[in-house]
């Protein structure tokens, strides 16, 4: 984990309440795809856990949705603003335990740690197929991004309007072959991924309300078949045998 | 050079600020952060004798200002703290420890007490009377006066280390629950835990905490700290170690002219984890402007 100073160089909104953010600054405490950052917010007293898109060595994507008080200040940031971040937080995605040809699963704005963690796993030789859910046509976003990298997309809304009618678990069956999951999403879609039958195994990302976001206060613990622990430091990643719904 | 040191008890602190207890875990965190010798001591995570697993989520909610949380007191147990937190608190902590000991009888407190006994780094024993968070039998020990000073003498008893009783401040008149604890044989006493609250969520209509009610923290809780601290300098003659809101080190300054020997850093921890270092190379600069040549100069200057 390290403390710095980031500056944020552009946003582009990319729905109605989703907006994507690019800051410099120092990634160097970032070690894995699935780890988050949490930033301070004028006004505001505790900082805000975001998942980390994708970085290189000098710059932070981040793809954020408008929810609270916090995000909406966040959002609202004008190129050149001076954020400061605590960085590479929570343990990350286990690449090297998901196999040749995973399926990354995300709903809404869960997809955020997906795109860093396709192309790492490309990079790796590994062709993970992409699926996403969104509720309707017009909340998805990042869809040419995630097709430029080249892998296998699937969609699935809420209403029909975009790729198939349903959940990102029928994208996952459309696929039997696959038996390890990478996921991030809200909880519903985080339990049933987890019930399908054909995964031998997987990673779930999960959200807290956290007091520090590094493993001090005890404000985000859960309780796992391996005893509690922090989402923010244990997690946010859980593995598929140790989650208690 | 501005001499920072402080005295709790016939406990010499290099320099009076401490992370408070429920803020700074058993140091791990903030070791892989900085060197924490740098701190005059840090009150340890909330410890009872048996583990504890704690509030349901969320346990977490904001506010302007400060926080609540409703952790419930989540610890591993007295005998896991001994047997694999202390031996790691001796490789990236060498000043003196305060160690924060719960219970939910007086029994169990006098138990807690005894078992730290042979610790050596613990030098100070800080029994927390003040959870708002857990409900014991529905009261807290350290909301009457009597039953604070029951469990302050059956603590006495049961170890020669110095007792401080950390209150709450969730009672009318703080100093007279100090007072009790004072004539029962009390070292110090620390001030204040955390103030009883709540948060309702709009869209559910709900306690945003699962808990209900929360611990309110954060500076917007500082002038009543402060204010307490003022009054239990007037009513008693032991140290006090001041909590509560302090983000500066100028508010440590302000918390010790209250009356407090040492000030402990609680919610400040959690935004910055820096926070107490930067305090401490702060301080030097505060007491010059202040003209102070001795930092223990402060304690209790704004009485006289």
């Amino acid at each position: 984990m390290k403390k710095s100073l980031f500056t944020l160089e552009h946003a582009r909104q990319l729905t109605a309440d989703t907006y994507e953010l690019v800051l410099s600054g120092d990634t160097s405490a970032i070690t894995a795809p699935g780890q988050f950052v949490n930033i301070e917010l004028p006004g505001k007293f505790l900082r805000r856990p975001i998942s980390i898109c994708n970085w290189t060595e000098d710059a932070l994507m981040l793809l954020v949705k408008v929810v609270g008080e916090g995000t909406k200040e966040l959002v609202r940031c004008v190129p050149g603003t001076e954020l400061d971040v605590l960085s590479g937080l929570g343990n990350g995605f286990d690449m090297s335990l998901a196999g040749e040809h995973p399926v990354l699963a995300g709903g809404g704005i869960g997809i955020a740690p997906l795109y860093g963690l396709a192309q790492r796993m490309l990079e790796r030789g590994q062709t993970p197929t992409v699926a996403l859910g969104f509720r309707t046509g017009k909340d998805a976003f990042y869809l040419e991004e995630f097709a430029a990298l080249g892998c296998r997309l699937l969609i699935a809304t809420e209403d029909g309007s975009l790729g198939v009618k349903g959940f990102v678990t029928d994208c996952i069956k459309a696929v039997p072959e696959c038996d390890y999951v990478l996921a991030c999403g809200p909880l519903p879609m985080l339990k049933a991924v987890h019930a399908l039958p054909q995964l031998r195994g997987g990673q779930f990302s999960f959200e807290a309300r956290m007091g520090c976001g590094f493993g001090a206060c005890m404000g985000c613990t859960v309780p796992t078949k391996d005893g509690y622990k922090r989402v923010c430091k244990d997690g946010p990643i859980l593995y598929k045998e140790e989650i208690v719904w | 050079m501005v001499n920072l040191s402080v005295n709790l008890a016939g406990v010499e602190l290099k320099n009076p600020i401490i992370p408070a207890s429920g803020t700074f875990g058993y140091g791990r965190e903030y070791a892989e952060l900085y060197d924490l010798n740098v701190l005059g001591s840090f009150s340890w995570k909330g410890t009872t004798g048996e583990a504890r697993l704690g509030n349901p989520q969320p346990r977490i909610a904001e506010m302007t200002g400060g926080m609540l949380n409703a952790v419930g007191l989540q610890n591993p147990g007295i005998d896991a703290v001994i047997e694999k937190e202390v031996p790691n608190i001796a490789k990236i902590f060498q000043g003196p420890v305060i160690a924060n000991v719960g219970g939910f009888s007086i029994d169990e407190y006098a138990e807690n007490c005894r078992k730290l006994e042979d610790v050596e780094q613990v030098k100070i024993l800080e029994v927390n009377i003040s959870c708002p968070n857990v409900h014991a039998g529905g009261k807290n020990f350290g909301c009457d006066p009597k039953s604070a000073a029951e469990v302050t003498k059956a603590v006495k008893a049961a170890t020669s280390k110095p007792v401080f009783m950390k209150l709450t401040p969730n009672v009318t008149d703080i100093a007279e629950i100090a007072k009790a604890c004072e004539d029962a044989g009390a070292d110090g006493v620390c001030l204040i835990n955390t103030l009883l609250g709540m948060r309702i969520d709009l869209k559910s209509r709900k306690p945003i905490i699962a808990n209900r009610t929360g611990g309110v923290s954060g500076p917007a809780v500082f002038p009543i700290a402060l204010r307490m601290v003022w009054d239990v300098y007037e009513a008693v003659n032991i140290p006090i170690i001041g909590c509560g809101g302090v983000s500066s080190a100028e508010d440590a300054a302000e918390m010790m002219l209250a009356g407090a020997a040492a000030v402990e850093v609680g919610a400040a921890n959690l935004k910055d984890p820096f926070a107490c270092k930067t305090m401490v190379e702060k301080l030097p600069a505060v007491c010059e402007r202040m003209g102070v040549e001795k930092i223990a100069e402060l304690t209790g200057a704004a009485h006289r």
